[in-house]
Formats: structure tokens, C-alpha cells, sequence
């Protein structure tokens, strides 16, 4: 069905960077402005949301030009899921960086940057074709560019040139595999593209072409071998910048990734295999690394990458039970990564290190902080009733049916990994006995700033951990809609007569 | 014109590569630009090479008779030099304050980051 208004996620983040440009000196108002606009906006993702959800698919046509000819806009459940999950974590930063991002930074603009990767998130989450795809992943890493340089650090500099360098590599072979898939069939309307890679015979070719796909958005999700950037650099900007990044960024890979291998390139044995190679070292090498690590923000950089392995591992089995788990686990990974590193920026506030060797005493000095930071934690690490768990459930029954042993045997690994790091992390920081940590020049702890601010900084934890909270114990919402998504990725022909129209097209 | 074509994309891409895999920050950028560059001659390439045949309709014909030259992968490539000349003028500024702050030019010794306790 034909509905302009889908595009509104889209151009109300557009409306509100450029609003906040006229504010640029006046750092209150655009705080103000950026919460304010950030909670319209989430009205208007639950509308889109609940509009899908009743009347299925909505699509539309830029300019009036018809499918597959014009720029199609398509809003299907899987995408209006994930443009409400960009607008909750999107709020909740908004909310964060209010009280945590320093006055210095927000006058060189950090809220319309900010509002402008929103926008680049939802494009690419709402967009049909697959150059606009590209267009829109352009926005996204040009406004985290500057998102993870602002400031101007040397520690910052150095994490942007890593990150900086290995997402224009991934650009630009995203940009040869469209530039291939153009050459094959002459069309960039994924759609279009679901219906007409299928009859092309050089087999050959369209799988070259679905590799450079998963190298292209293989970079920008962090799977295994090419995850490097991730470490070196998430931890360099301010919390609230890492707490977006780690929650979007990596997964809008992941949702290209489900979007092109389940609409365009249908895995075949040899690709199947691959991801599931592929998931199972990513949550390998991403577990052991965060072992290592004894900064806390480093840690949880290094367990995005173990947890990306489970939503890889779900689209690699290929079938519509193991979809069920990767979704339901991008759903829980977006709200608990966002929540996590928002969590470490508090602590960083609190006790001016993120050491988590030097930390201690945490549970006794501040018990109500603790509480609240147990639920990002003991939900990552999928404690039953919290959100990891029913996910986790999913992935491994699905695996058991369609009988990759090997692969349990990782995802468990990967969830006992991931168990040890947070226990080891809830022992020294949590429970350890206190060690006096010297106080830092030039660090404002929490109550040294102002009770608005420091309410601006809890406040989005409380949120996210709700939510969190929600996907735990009404996880059957999450499994109807999981289950929706993955039966609509399974059998895309919904999809296509939504864009094409049910009319086949005569040449 | 195509196996020349063909044969400048292999070159860009591999000069692009190679320059990517030195040490140096600068020879980092050209490599990037070049391999953008090479990206965006294959598109044109794929998009069919049809000389002196504008996708222009006659006025006494309703559609299309002959093959003619496909004006997509130009309104491609024209927003790809866009987009990256925007991300590629991002990263020599870029690479010049990294210059300043870490005053060295070898990707090597960038490893400020790796060694972030607090």
C-alpha cells in the first residue's frame, strides 16, 4: 500500500539537525530541544511501528516514479522494528549526552551531528534500493566521523583514523559489488533485484558479487577477520558517543546483511557455511579478546564483537527458527549495548576510572547505581527471565534441528565467555573490597554537577533497563514479532508484490 | 575501449591496495581516492559503454527503437564523487590533525589507543 507519511522518521531527524543549527552557540536549547524532539520522534517511530503492524507492508515512491524505475522507500515490520529500536536508544542518548557531553563539545555541534546519523540510521533501515542503501551508509559514517573525532583527543584521532580508513574500504567495496550487480541485471530496486539475480545463469558471478556484499558489510558489522577497528576505537569518544555507535552502527550492518542474504542472494550451501564459519570465530576471537582486557569499555567493544557472532551464526543456519533467535537477539543487543556503555560512562563519573582492577566497593558504596547496572549486565549475559536468554534459547534449538553441533558448541562457548567476563567484571568492580582511587584534575564527578544534569545521566539508564526488562519478561511479545519477521525474511514474495505491485511487469 | 577501461580499473584498484598497505598516513589517502576512483570507472563500465547515442526519444517515436546509452550509472557515479569527495576532504583534515597531535606520519606508532587503562 502506497503511504507517503513512512518517510517521516526520516525528515523529522532532518528537520530537527537543521532546527539545532540555529541554535549552535545556545548549548541549553538544543539540550532541551534534542530531548524534546528525540520524544516526538519516538512517537512517531511507535505510529509507524503499529501502522505496519496492522495494515502490513507500506511503501513509498520518491517522486511518483514507480518501482523498480524511481527511489522506493519501504517500510516493513523488520524495518519499523528497527527504526523504533533507533528511536528508543536514540532518546535515550539524546537524554545522556545532555548531561554528560561537555559545553566545548556541543558548541561545535554535537547535537544536529548527532540527529543527522538518526536520520542516516533510519534511511537506511526505511530505503528499498540498494544505491540509496549506500547513500544513506555514507551519511551514517560521515556523521560518526565526526561524532568520534569531536574533541579532538589524541586517543580519539588515533581511533578515528583506524575506523575512518576501514569504513571507506568497506564503502568502496560496497560501491564495486553494486557497481557489479548494476553490470548483471541492470537494476538497483532490491526487489527488482530478489526476482531477477535468480534467473541470471553466471552462478559464478552473482556468488563474487555476494561476497563482496558480506566483505563490504562484513567490515561495518565487526565479523571476524575484519573487526579490527572496533576495539581501537570505540572506547576513544565520550560515552554517549560510544553508547550510539555500539548500538546502531555495528547492527545496521547486520540488518543489511539479513536484508541482502535473505531477499537478494539466497544462501546456498557454500555461503551457509561460510557465516556459520565465519559467526563461530567471530564469537571466538571477540570472547577471548574481551578477556583480556581490563579496561571496561574496551571489554564490552570486544563483546559487541562475540555478540554480533550469534546474529551472523542465525543467518547462517538459514532457517526461519534461527532467524527467530537472531532477531530476537538484535532486538535485545541494540537496547542492552546502548545501556552498557551509558553504564560505563556513569561509572566513569562516579569514580573517575574505567580500570576495572582499580575499581571496587562499587555495591557497597552506591547500592541503587548497582541495581540499576545489574540489568544491562545480567541481561547480556542472558540470566533466565532477562532479555539474552529466550534468544540464546532460540539460536540453539534452531541449531539443534538443523544439526550444527559445532556451532552450539560455539554459541555456548560464546555465552559462557561472555558470562566469565561479567562475572569477573561484577567480582572486581561490584564486590571487591574499596580501593581509594585518587581524584582526578580535570574530571567533574557526578556530584560535583548540577541535579538536572545528573538526572539527564540516570534517567536513560532507568529507560534502557526497562525496556530491557520488557524484552526479559514479555518475551512472547518479542517472539510474535521475532517470529513475524522472520516468516516475512523467509518469503520475501510479500516484500516484492508490496514494491512491484501484484501486477507482473510486461517488458 | 573497454579492454582499456578494464585494464585502468585493475590498475587503480591494485594502486589503491598498495598504497592502503604502507605505512605512511598520506599514501594511505591517496589510496583510498584511488580505489573510490577505480570503483567509480566500474560502474561506468558495467553500465554498458554506448557512444554518441543520448537516451533521448525522437518526437515522432513513442519508445525506444535502438540501443542506447544508459544515463543511470552516470546519476551513480555523479553521486559517488560527491559523497566521496565529501568523506575523502574529511580525512586529509583528518590526517593532518593526527599528523599534529601524534607527530608522526607511520601508521605503526598510532597505537595511543591500545594502550587506554583508565
Amino acid at each position: 500500500m502506497n503511504n507517503p507519511y513512512i518517510v517521516l522518521p526520516i525528515i523529522f531527524q532532518l528537520f530537527t539537525a537543521i532546527l539545532l543549527m540555529f541554535f549552535w552557540l545556545n548549548v541549553n536549547a538544543q539540550r532541551l530541544i534534542s530531548g524534546i524532539f528525540s520524544l516526538i520522534s519516538l512517537g512517531i517511530s511507535i505510529w509507524l511501528f503499529s501502522e505496519i503492524w496492522q495494515n502490513g507492508i507500506l511503501i513509498s515512491q520518491a517522486g511518483g516514479w514507480q518501482a523498480p524505475f524511481g527511489i522506493t522507500f519501504v517500510a516493513d515490520v523488520f524495518s519499523a522494528t528497527m527504526v523504533l529500536l533507533t528511536s528508543i536508544a536514540g532518546f535515550a542518548v539524546a537524554i545522556f549526552s545532555a548531561g554528560s557531553i561537555r559545553n566545548a563539545r556541543l558548541k561545535f555541534g554535537y547535537f544536529p551531528i548527532l540527529h543527522f546519523l538518526l536520520m542516516g540510521l533510519n534511511g537506511a533501515f526505511l530505503t528499498g534500493d540498494i544505491f540509496n542503501l549506500y547513500v544513506w551508509f555514507e551519511i551514517i559514517i560521515i556523521a560518526s566521523f565526526v561524532l568520534i573525532t569531536l574533541g579532538g583527543e589524541k586517543s580519539q584521532i588515533e581511533g578515528a583514523i583506524k575506523y575512518v580508513t576501514l569504513n571507506l574500504l568497506a564503502s568502496a567495496i560496497f560501491l564495486t559489488a553494486i557497481a557489479i550487480l548494476y553490470g548483471l541485471v541492470g537494476s538497483l530496486n532490491m526487489a527488482d533485484l530478489s526476482i531477477q539475480i535468480a534467473e541470471v545463469e553466471n552462478r559464478g558471478l552473482v556468488n563474487v558479487t555476494a561476497i563482496l556484499f558480506l566483505i563490504g558489510f562484513g567490515i561495518k558489522s565487526a565479523i571476524f577477520p575484519l573487526y579490527f577497528w572496533l576495539p581501537a576505537s570505540y572506547h576513544t569518544p565520550p560515552p554517549a558517543i560510544s553508547a550510539i555507535f555500539a548500538g546502531l552502527l555495528t547492527k545496521v550492518g547486520v540488518y543489511a546483511l539479513l536484508r541482502i542474504f535473505t531477499l537478494i542472494f539466497i544462501p546456498d550451501e557454500f555461503l551457509s557455511n561460510l557465516l556459520i564459519g565465519l559467526a563461530a570465530l567471530t564469537i571466538l576471537s571477540g570472547g577471548l579478546g574481551a578477556l583480556l582486557q581490563v579496561n571496561m569499555r574496551k571489554m564490552f567493544s570486544y563483546l559487541i564483537i562475540c555478540h554480533i557472532g550469534f546474529l551472523i551464526a542465525g543467518l547462517g543456519m538459514y532457517t526461519e527458527l534461527a532467524l527467530v533467535g537472531a532477531l530476537f537477539y538484535l532486538i535485545h543487543d541494540i537496547i542492552v549495548k546502548t545501556n552498557l556503555f551509558l553504564v560505563a560512562g556513569l561509572i566513569f563519573k562516579l569514580k573517575g576510572t574505567l580500570n576495572i582492577e582499580k575499581l571496587g566497593g562499587f555495591y557497597r558504596q552506591f547500592p541503587k547505581f548497582s541495581l540499576l547496572m545489574a540489568i544491562p549486565l545480567f541481561s547480556l549475559v542472558g540470566i533466565p527471565p532477562l532479555s539474552g536468554f529466550w534468544a540464546k534459547l532460540y539460536l540453539i534449538q534452531a541449531g539443534y534441528l538443523s544439526g550444527q553441533y559445532v556451532l552450539i558448541g560455539f554459541i555456548l562457548l560464546g555465552s559462557f565467555i561472555t558470562l566469565w567476563v561479567i562475572a569477573k567484571l561484577w567480582a572486581e568492580v561490584f564486590w571487591k573490597p574499596d580501593v581509594s582511587i585518587p581524584k582526578k584534575i580535570g574530571v567533574k564527578y557526578f556530584y560535583e554537577i548540577k541535579p538536572l544534569k545528573r538526572w539527564a545521566m540516570v534517567l536513560p539508564v532507568i529507560l534502557l533497563g526497562i525496556t530491557s526488562l520488557y524484552i526479559g519478561f514479555f518475551a512472547e511479545h518479542i517472539i510474535v514479532l521475532s517470529k513475524h519477521i522472520s516468516a516475512d525474511l523467509m518469503n520475501p514474495q510479500n516484500y516484492i508484490d508490496a514494491v512491484l505491485g501484484a501486477k507482473p511487469l510486461t517488458p | 575501449m573497454e579492454i582499456l577501461l578494464i585494464i585502468i580499473i585493475g590498475l587503480l584498484y591494485a594502486a589503491g591496495i598498495y598504497m592502503m598497505l604502507r605505512r605512511s598516513m598520506v599514501k594511505l589517502i591517496i589510496g583510498l581516492i584511488l580505489l573510490g576512483n577505480g570503483a567509480n570507472m566500474l560502474i561506468f563500465l558495467l553500465g554498458r559503454i554506448v557512444k554518441g547515442k543520448p537516451p533521448i526519444i525522437e518526437s515522432t517515436a513513442k519508445m525506444f527503437t535502438e540501443i542506447y546509452a544508459d544515463p543511470i550509472p552516470q546519476a551513480l557515479i555523479l553521486t559517488a564523487i560527491v559523497i566521496s569527495f565529501g568523506l575523502q576532504s574529511f580525512a586529509i583534515i583528518l590526517v593532518k590533525r593526527a599528523y599534529k597531535v601524534a607527530k608522526t606520519d607511520d601508521l605503526d606508532e598510532l597505537n595511543t589507543t591500545d594502550e587506554i587503562y583508565e
